[in-house]
């Protein structure tokens, strides 16, 4: 494995038991599923890992309505309908009509790649189940031609999920499992840096704290995250704000609260404040 | 240690599956980086724990086995012992036990390496294997004798005991958790398609896909498949029922969820039903119960969830204590009323069986088949709601 390890990239930084979990899940070629508050990453630690293992990556999004089968391949039957009425081509050869899906792609590439199966948990119950057997053998064959392909290189397979839905237990057991925790000030002091160096002290300990501040509040139905701090650092750098103005209120509010309510929430609980403050 | 571990885990309700153990085994035994405590710490972590709720069970299981270590153990000769000794029955569960009594210690030994074999063959190159008969792998010297720091760098040389020690899970933990994945899942089942004998209509899934087989366009009719599952969902929130508000909470959302049914309303009561049911407890807002009888049909279940557990002239009486016009029907009668209206019902009891033994609960029993609101009695209602099966009374 001493080549094939993973250490972070110069735009991601991970931490020590995440490297362990990655590269514990290439070494025994399992794979590896991630979990975590939106916005701590879990995407692009796939693409960190495509990048680091120089490897390329392929995406499969889940949405509410994919199924297993889809990740390996669709049989377009319309456009070989198609092609029986306007008379395009031989359609007496299925396999034309075969359209390979990510997860299809990625057991039949040539070169091993990363395959991220990204938000899990927005498909139906079942799918995690119906994933187990091609992650298993890492083999599918297609029904419509009778052809079956079985991986030339095991690919990494890095899953996300948002905890959306509990996953099957049968699925869990054949998963190495992270937990992506948020970052605590000083690993965030460093995430911050890689996204904008060279930042005046003083402004990024205010955005801070004011930032911690912010996610410390009951009643937030989203707290802000990551990615939102740095959008924020990055509009208040641009527009030069007094460091002074970002430790009274909040400017740009809007980058770091996402719902109508939490913002309303921040106003009434600072009117409270003000009020209390006055009588 | 390795066994003390494993103790550990179970005593704090990690259930560690033969194959997880396994493959932190061929993860160690393959000599994973350096074995530090620290790594085995994360690895352990990464293969064994699948929900982030159980890090801090983890975390405390892991102090207790190792806390008394110093840092610089030797992770091979632990696994060398480990393997050498018998595997405790006790704490496995029956599957594992079955498992575990087919695989003797030689057979694991096998396992072990059939699954290097496995590793070298997937594997170009990789130069920490082992050779013949499970030498250490470990122990070429270089290795960190401190605990790997945490995090990034800044961080304070801090051991894996200690770190697992601080606890930083523990408001990860899962006991609030709700799963309502197995609620669904056994919910699902409820689901019975039937093709109606109806006038036929154009399936269009057939057709495509006929379509697409032959490469021409044909039409397939056949009746419609219609779910023909209707269920009523009717739940006790009264102030018995306080420490089981989370348990129908979740009964509830993943019936809620469920697409499984043609119909599906829900009501809320309290203790028992009587002229109302409420659409919102808090703000007592609801439908009479007249009306909600007269919506159903001979086509619908009915589940009532509660403890039936209430003063026996709740259930006899008319119940309306603080009312004080006309003379009302009695709470037994009313349910009486739900069973003849329906063509399946269930009770679920959050309670365990052994106490149900209050006489509400008997006199309920009579007109309903009780079954406790676990999985395994979620389970058995619906088999009971599917088949409609006679339960026994009593």
């Amino acid at each position: 494995m001493s080549d094939q390890t993973f250490q972070g990239t110069a735009g991601y930084l991970a931490s020590a038991d995440l490297r362990d979990a990655v590269n514990v899940a290439v070494a025994l070629e399992k794979p590896l599923l991630l979990k975590g508050e939106p916005g701590t990453g879990k995407t692009r630690l796939a693409e960190a890992v495509a990048e680091s293992l120089r490897l390329s990556l392929l995406s499969w999004n889940i949405k509410s309505t994919s199924k297993a089968r889809d990740g390996l391949y669709v049989y377009d039957t319309i456009a070989r309908l198609n092609d029986a009425r306007f008379g395009d081509g031989d359609i007496r050869d299925i396999r034309r009509y075969i359209k390979y899906g990510p997860l299809g792609r990625s057991l039949l590439s040539d070169e091993r790649v990363v395959l991220l199966i990204d938000e899990v948990d927005k498909a139906d119950l079942e799918f995690p189940n119906d994933l187990l057997h091609e992650l298993d053998r890492m083999s599918f064959s297609v029904d419509e031609t009778g052809e079956s392909h079985t991986a030339k290189k095991r690919p990494v397979v890095i899953i996300t999920s948002n905890n959306e839905k509990e996953l099957p237990d049968a699925f869990l057991r054949r998963c190495v499992f992270h937990y992506i925790t948020f970052p605590d000030e000083s690993q965030m002091r460093q995430i911050v840096a890689v996204h904008h160096p060279q930042l005046e002290e003083k402004l990024l300990s205010t955005a801070l704290t004011r930032f911690y501040w912010l996610r410390k509040q009951p009643d937030l139905r989203k707290r802000p995250s990551t990615s939102e701090l740095i959008d924020w650092i990055a509009a208040l750098k641009h527009t030069g704000v007094a460091v002074e103005k970002i430790a009274g209120e909040i400017p740009f509010i809007g980058l770091l609260l996402k719902k109508e309510s939490d913002v309303q929430q921040l106003i009434n609980m600072r009117d409270n404040t003000t009020r209390g403050l006055k009588m | 240690m390795f066994l003390s571990f494993f103790h550990q885990l179970r005593a704090h309700g990690i259930k560690v599956s033969t194959t997880e153990w396994l493959t932190l085994v061929a993860a160690l035994v393959r000599g994973f980086d350096r074995a530090s405590l620290q790594t085995f710490y994360n690895l352990s972590r990464a293969l064994l724990v699948k929900r982030e709720g159980q890090y801090d069970a983890f975390d405390r299981a892991f102090a207790m086995a190792f806390g008394s270590v110093e840092s610089t153990i030797e992770i091979s000769d632990e696994l060398l012992s480990w393997l050498s000794e018998p595997i405790p029955l006790r704490e496995l569960s029956e599957e594992e036990k079955a498992l575990m009594t087919a695989m003797d210690l030689e057979t694991l030994r096998e396992e072990l390496q059939k699954r290097l074999q496995e590793q070298k063959e997937r594997h170009d190159g990789g130069n920490r294997f082992i050779g013949t008969g499970g030498t250490s792998p470990f122990g070429q010297g270089g290795q960190n004798p401190q605990g790997v720091r945490i995090g990034t760098a800044g961080g304070g040389g801090r051991t894996a005991v200690g770190v697992a020690s601080e606890r930083r899970f523990q408001n990860l933990r899962s006991d609030r958790v709700l799963d309502t994945r197995q609620i669904g899942v056994a919910l699902r089942k409820l689901r019975k398609l039937a093709r109606d004998t109806g006038p036929e209509e154009l399936d269009l899934d057939a057709s495509i896909d006929r379509s697409g087989k032959t490469a021409d366009i044909e039409l397939v009719f056949a009746p419609p498949k219609k779910n023909r599952v209707k269920l009523l969902l009717l739940m006790d929130v009264g102030g018995s029922m306080d420490p089981f508000a989370q348990l129908s909470e979740q009964l509830f959302s993943a019936a809620h969820h469920s697409s499984h049914f043609s119909a599906f309303k829900s009501y809320y009561f309290h203790n028992c039903v009587y002229e109302k049911l409420y659409t919102n407890i808090e703000r007592y807002e609801g439908i009479p119960t007249r009306d909600v009888l007269a919506a159903i049909d001979r086509s619908w279940s009915v589940v009532f969830v509660g403890d039936a557990w209430m003063s026996p002239y709740e259930l006899t009486q008319d119940g309306s204590y603080f009312s004080y016009s006309q003379p009302r029907t009695a709470g037994l009668d009313w349910l009486k009323r739900f069973a003849e209206k329906t063509k399946a019902q269930a009770w679920m009891n959050p309670e365990h069986q052994l106490i149900w033994n209050a006489p509400t609960v008997k006199a309920i029993r009579h007109v309903f088949p009780m079954f406790e609101l676990t999985l395994d009695g979620l389970d058995k209602a619906v088999d009971h709601l599917r088949g409609a099966r006679p339960v026994s009374p009593g």
